[in-house]
Order: structure tokens, then C-alpha cells, then sequence
């Protein structure tokens, strides 16, 4: 079983603190859903979790299996399990999925291993399907063009390639429409398991019944305010943020 | 002159080793003994000397001088190219080596010194088998050769430069040097002074050579310029691929590289010629490359430049026959230290010619690129047609790009099309192959990769594939 502990996490963008003392413990086959209202850190949260070099870690430490990830490389804590679905997944002109994937894929094996290519593709295929993700798709370039669904449904055919020990999911389901908020839920549930443990980002409660959290955590202004189970959702869906900064303003 | 011994001498006290075998790859050298070598520096007696090591007929001699007295006469072209130009010192430069050895026929007759230097070039096995079907120059000299029993069963002769002038002069001495004068620019000067090595080509009537000619080129002496001439000569209906793969090892001091390449498509003939040039970075690359397309024929430079201190480089194209057509494509990776200058020129001069040009040029750190094209379509044309589309890639701020599109289009009954765009590989993009456990060169070479894909996909598989590992050893190197 493993473990991705974050220990009262301060991030920081140039000069401003943006992640104020976040703590949160992720164990394989746990999904946790982060919710909270715009602008108040949780992409900047996922993006330091996995090295984007922007954010500066001021304090605070995160740990992968005991061991602090924070001097890694983010392609190293990459191959180390950790996947970030991206809110806004970047375009790679000229560079086709199937090669995209495969060079990732590569990257994971040890030196002079060679890619069993026929065995890679019936995987891709098989990972496709599954997503209901027309074949056609391994080879256009990555993301390049692709509709914001298509883009999010890429991202989930990237981490079912990938299979991370810990995926961080940034706001995967808005862009979807509904078919596609389906597809892709059950694609995640098929990967759910007790290998993989899940951090959701979303806005929406409606993502929360295809794919059902194991807690639910409210982040506002830069630290977690709030925690619960699955009804916590149910209840910020009914009374919005607005009961989460009351409460917050009586404590 | 020199000899093997105070050349080994004076290779043993360059910065650089230049025996024994440098692990990275183009980077390293064999000992040769030069059996001719004509010093360093420039003088007529150079001319005369080299002149005279290839027994050429005495017009050769004759254009040679001619050339020098014309390389000497002619400025250096800095009033619209860069400054870099006059650190070319034109006499420590050595002019002409040969190991004086006839060009080989079979594979067991190779050195094995120079077997070693292809296999460091990284042709893979089974080429290696088909490289009894190369013309590969080393140095000076072709140093091995054999396709031409192949092909000259179709009639096609396939030989250096020195033997085409020596033995079909009635053939050869027609377009020599008529497709780019001696005097066009002064490096075109400087190589029809001094020029030894290249291909000479011709394909005869109608017929399609199947299988692409090749020639390898590296310098291998220190200070040592080379001076390839090339002509092709595609007679009507006729068709035939030329790839030109080059690498150089590095040496401490400038190496200059001169290079003239002809050709001469007649009535429906098609010529490709397909260049990857790895140049170290000290070379100074100044090549000439233009051809001549008659009625309904075809001429397609593919051209790809890595390395190198200072390529200058603009394939062309003269479209002088109703419905020729010209194609430039071209790639310029520019490293730290390193100045792309590269382009094309469309000369149409028929109605009714198509001209293509699509430029791609990647600068990374300090690297520069700079595109300049010509497209001249004159007045009383009609029906003539140009498309030209150059992209820039930048990989951080540092880098240079600039563009000089010079397109003299004249009347109205001509259709030209132009479009230029630069980027920037973003950090985010960066980030996010990275944080599919890509390493930072592994993504940035994906990235370039990505950039010129539609156009490596033109070259023949093996020559993207090698493409494809020159820009990752170079992206490689470009990351801290
Ligand atoms: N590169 C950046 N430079 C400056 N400010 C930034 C940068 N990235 C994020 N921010 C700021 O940090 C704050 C948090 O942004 P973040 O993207 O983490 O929010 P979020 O919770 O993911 O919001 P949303 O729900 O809208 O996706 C915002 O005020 C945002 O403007
Ligand atoms: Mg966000």
C-alpha cells in the first residue's frame, strides 16, 4: 500500500502565498474530492504536488511512501507514480498520442529495455475502447485541436497508460457532456482500485455520484476549512460556499 | 609540404584529441596519412599544385585561376550577412589532402580506419551492407564507390568530380559551372578555385533510378576546408535521388566547408537531392546550391541543417521552362554558438513554373536562425505560382530568429502566397511532457520533433530516423 502525505503545504507564485498550510493524507484506494471556489488553490496545489517550476514550495513538505518528493524533478516524481490530469491540458503539435504515449511509456522502463510495440498498441487499443475514444486519435497530435472533452478524455487515457500510483484530477469533468461525463467516470472506476489512490478536483456534486469519494474536502483560501464524506458535497451543493464562510467566520 | 609525420605532430597539439575515439558521436577521428596535401594558405601555386595531383586538363587549370582571381577580387558579402564572416582566416586554411588512393570497389578493399569512421557515423547494420552501393567520400577523395556498377547498367554514371572532368569532359564541361557561375558569390569563387571531391551525375534519357545515390561526407584534418563540387544531370524524363549526409569532428580551431552542388533537370526530369548536415561547431558552412529546371521538369532540395558555427546556405531554383517546378524544404536547428542563415531563391523565369518553400528553423539558448528568401517572378510571366511558409521555433528567450522574405512579384496574372510565424516552446508544454515522466531533453526534443514532423516525414526513413537522433543528442546537450 502506499501513501502521498501532504504536511501543512505553503505554496507560493512569485511573492504571493497561494497554498497556506494545507495538510491532507492520500492512501492507495482512497478517493478524495477537493472542492472550493474559484481562484482559491487547488490547481496551483496540484501543479506544486507534481513540480510544475513555477510554484515555490516555502514550507511544508510532501511525501510519497515516507520520502519527500520536493527535490525531484517533476518527470521524476512523474515516473515515481504520480499523475496530473491537467485542468488545462497543453497542445503538442506534430507529436502524435501513440508516440507521445509511448516516449512516457519508455521513459518508465529500464535502460535497454526495449517497447514491445505490438504489445503497447493492443494496449492502447484496449485503453481506447474503454474509453470510447475513436482510433483514429493515436495519431493526431497531442491535444492539438481537440475539443475541451476530447482533451479531458485524453488526459484519462494518458493515466490509464501510465498507471500512476496517486492521480491528481483537476477539474476532469467540466467540459464533458454528459455521455462523456459517463465514459469517462466509468473509466476511472475501472481503474479505481486498491492501487491507486485518487485527488478530484471538482465544482460539480453531479461527478460525485459516477464516481463516489471516500472523503470530501472543502479548500478555501489556500487551506482546507471543511472535511467529510460524500454528503459534505450534497450539502455545499444545497447551501453553497457562502454556509462554509459563515461557519468558517463563527470559528 | 607537409608530411604524415608534422601533420600527426600538428594534430597531436591541437585542444582536441584527434586519434583514437571520442565517445560522442561525431566527435572523433581517425589517424590518415595524407599522401597529398598542399599546405595552408592560398596562392596560385595551391591551384596549380591541385591542379596538377588530379592531372586535369589544362581548361581546368584555367577556370581555377580564372576562380581564384575572382575569389580574391570579390568582397566579403558582410554588407548584408553577418560580421563572422571575416574571421574565416583564409590562410590558415589547408586546401586540398587526398589520401591518394583510387576510389574503392569492394567493401574488403575499405580500410578498416575508415570502416571504423562509418560505423561511428551510426549507419546501422544492414545499411552498412547497402553501403556497397555508396559513394562515400572521405576527405578529399571518395574513398569508396560501387553503386556506380549498379546503376551504370541503366547508363547512369556516378563518379568524383576529378574523374567526371577527366573522363567525360564532352558531358560534364556543358553545364560545369554554368548553373552557378564563378563569380555568382565569392565562396561559389573560392570552390571553383580549389574545388576536389563531390559527385558528378548523369542519368541518361528516361531513366528512373530507383534506389537513391548516396555520398557521406566528413572533414577529418584539422584546419581543413572542403570543397565538394557537385553536378547532376537528369536528362529528359529521367529521375534520380541524391542524399548528402554529413558529420564532422570538433576541432579547436575553424574549419571551413565550401561547397557547390549543380544540377540540371532537362525536359520532365525530376531530381531530388536530400541533405543532413551534423557540422561541428567551429565549421563555417558556406554552400552554393542551385538548379535548373526545363520544361515540365521538377527539382526538390530537402535540406537540413545541425551544428556548425555558420551555415549559410540558399538552395534555388531556376524555373526556365513552361510548367517546371521548384521545392525548397528546409530545417535549421541553431545551438548555442550557432547561426543558421538559410533560405531559398525561385527564379521563375517561364509561365506557368510552381515554386514551393517551406522553411522551418529552431533556435535554442544563443543559437540564431535567419531566414532569407527570394521569390522573382517577372512581369510578362503568367500563370506562375509560389507558396512560401516559414516558421520559427524558439526555445528560450535568448534566441534569435529573423526573417527576410524578399518576394519581387510582378503583374497580376502570378499567384504568390507567403506566411511566417514564430513560437516559443512554452514552459507549460514542457511541463506537461514532463510530467509524464518525460526528462526536460526528452521533452524538448519531442517538441522540435513535433515542430518539423510534417516535413521529416518527406525524407526517406532512414534519413529521418537519423534526423530524429541528431536533434536529440543536440537537445540533450542544450538542457543544464
Ligand atoms: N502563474 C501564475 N501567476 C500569478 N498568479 C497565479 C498563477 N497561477 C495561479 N495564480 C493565482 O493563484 C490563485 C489560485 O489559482 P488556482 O488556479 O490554483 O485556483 P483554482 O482553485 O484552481 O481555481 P479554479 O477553480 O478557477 O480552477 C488565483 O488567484 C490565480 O490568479
Ligand atoms: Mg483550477
Amino acid at each position: 500500500m502506499s501513501s502521498l502525505v501532504i504536511q501543512d503545504l505553503h505554496v507560493a507564485i512569485g511573492e504571493k502565498e497561494i497554498v497556506k498550510g494545507l495538510s491532507l493524507t492520500i492512501n492507495s484506494g482512497e478517493v478524495h474530492a477537493i472542492m472550493g471556489p474559484n481562484g482559491t488553490g487547488k490547481s496551483t496545489l496540484s501543479k506544486a504536488i507534481a513540480g510544475h517550476p513555477d510554484y515555490t514550495i516555502t514550507s511544508g513538505d510532501v511525501l510519497l511512501d515516507g520520502a519527500s518528493i520536493l527535490e525531484k524533478e517533476a518527470d521524476e516524481r512523474a515516473r515515481a507514480g504520480l499523475f496530473l490530469a491537467f485542468q488545462y491540458p497543453s497542445e503538442i503539435p506534430g507529436v502524435s498520442i501513440a508516440n507521445f504515449l509511448r516516449a512516457a511509456v519508455q521513459a518508465r522502463m529500464a535502460e535497454g529495455e526495449e517497447l514491445d510495440a505490438t504489445a503497447y498498441y493492443k494496449r492502447l487499443y484496449a485503453k481506447m475502447d474503454m474509453l470510447k475514444i475513436d482510433r483514429k486519435f493515436t495519431s493526431r497530435s497531442v491535444n492539438e485541436g481537440f475539443s475541451g472533452g476530447e482533451k479531458k478524455r485524453c488526459e484519462i487515457l494518458q493515466m490509464a497508460m501510465l498507471e500512476p500510483k496517486f492521480a491528481l484530477m483537476d477539474e476532469t469533468d467540466s467540459g464533458l457532456d454528459i455521455d462523456a461525463l459517463r465514459i469517462v467516470s466509468e473509466g476511472v472506476n475501472t481503474l479505481r482500485g486498491p492501487d491507486l489512490g485518487v485527488l478530484m478536483i471538482t465544482h460539480y456534486q453531479r461527478l460525485l455520484n459516477y464516481i463516489v469519494p471516500d472523503y470530501v474536502h472543502v479548500m478555501w483560501d489556500g487551506r482546507i476549512v471543511k472535511s467529510g464524506d460524500k454528503s459534505l458535497a450534497l450539502e455545499l451543493e444545497a447551501k453553497g460556499y457562502d454556509w462554509v464562510k459563515k461557519e468558517l467566520a463563527l470559528a | 609540404m607537409a608530411n604524415t609525420d608534422t601533420l600527426a605532430q600538428e594534430a597531436a597539439a591541437a585542444d582536441n584529441p584527434v586519434a583514437g575515439i571520442d565517445q560522442t558521436k561525431g566527435d572523433f577521428s581517425y589517424d590518415v596519412s595524407y599522401a597529398f596535401d598542399a599546405g595552408t594558405g592560398l596562392n596560385e601555386d595551391t591551384v596549380r599544385y591541385i591542379s596538377s595531383v588530379k592531372k586535369e586538363a589544362p581548361w581546368i587549370l584555367e577556370f581555377r585561376l580564372k576562380a581564384l582571381a575572382k575569389f580574391r577580387s570579390m568582397p566579403m558579402p558582410t554588407h548584408w550577412a553577418t560580421k563572422d564572416l571575416e574571421n574565416i582566416d583564409f590562410d590558415k586554411i589547408r586546401y586540398y589532402l587526398s589520401q591518394g588512393q583510387k576510389p574503392k570497389r569492394t567493401w574488403d578493399e575499405v580500410p578498416d580506419d575508415i570502416k571504423k569512421t562509418f560505423e561511428r557515423l551510426g549507419i546501422p547494420e544492414q545499411e552498412r551492407k547497402f553501403l556497397a552501393g555508396v559513394e562515400a567520400q572521405f576527405d578529399s577523395e571518395a574513398a569508396y564507390s560501387n553503386i556506380k556498377d549498379i546503376v551504370s547498367k541503366q547508363g547512369v554514371i556516378f563518379v568524383n568530380s576529378t574523374e567526371g572532368l577527366r573522363e567525360h569532359p564532352e558531358l560534364f564541361k556543358k553545364f560545369f559551372g554554368k548553373v552557378i557561375p564563378t563569380g555568382d558569390n565569392k565562396f561559389a569563387a573560392l570552390n571553383s578555385a580549389v574545388f576536389s571531391g563531390g559527385s558528378f551525375i548523369y542519368v541518361p534519357k528516361g531513366v528512373k533510378v530507383a534506389q537513391p545515390l548516396q555520398a557521406y561526407f566528413r572533414i577529418n584534418a584539422e584546419n581543413f576546408g572542403q570543397f565538394e563540387r557537385t553536378l547532376i544531370i537528369a536528362d529528359e524524363g529521367a529521375e534520380v535521388t541524391y542524399m548528402e549526409g554529413c558529420t564532422a569532428p570538433k576541432f579547436s580551431t575553424s574549419t571551413l566547408h565550401s561547397a557547390v552542388v549543380e544540377l540540371v533537370a532537362l525536359k520532365g526530369a525530376k531530381i531530388q537531392y536530400i541533405t543532413v548536415q551534423n557540422w561541428a561547431n567551429n565549421v563555417f558552412n558556406l554552400v552554393t546550391k542551385r538548379g535548373i529546371a526545363h520544361e515540365e521538369a521538377e527539382i526538390k532540395w530537402i535540406d537540413c541543417n545541425i551544428g556548425s558555427r555558420l551555415t549559410m546556405k540558399y538552395p534555388g531554383v531556376v524555373l526556365k521552362g513552361r510548367k517546371a517546378r521548384g521545392e525548397v524544404i528546409s530545417i535549421a536547428l541553431a545551438n548555442d554558438g550557432q547561426h543558421q542563415d538559410t533560405g531559398a531563391k525561385m527564379i521563375h523565369a517561364a509561365d506557368e513554373t510552381t515554386s514551393n518553400i517551406v522553411a522551418k528553423s529552431i533556435s535554442v539558448g544563443q543559437g540564431r536562425s535567419t531566414y532569407r528568401g527570394v521569390v522573382h517572378i517577372p512581369k510578362h510571366l503568367k500563370g506562375c505560382k509560389n507558396n512560401t511558409e516559414c516558421d520559427a521555433l524558439l526555445i528560450n528567450t535568448n534566441s534569435r530568429t529573423d526573417t527576410y522574405p524578399a518576394i519581387t512579384v510582378r503583374g497580376d496574372r502570378n499567384y504568390v502566397q507567403h506566411e511566417a510565424s514564430v513560437s516559443k516552446v512554452n514552459e507549460e508544454m514542457i511541463f506537461y511532457m514532463q510530467q509524464r515522466g518525460l526528462t526536460e531533453g526528452q521533452a524538448m526534443s519531442l517538441a522540435v520533433n513535433g515542430f518539423i514532423n510534417d516535413l521529416a516525414r518527406q525524407f526517406p526513413m532512414e534519413y529521418s530516423v537519423e534526423l530524429k537522433r541528431l536533434i536529440d543528442l543536440e537537445m540533450e546537450g542544450s538542457v543544464g
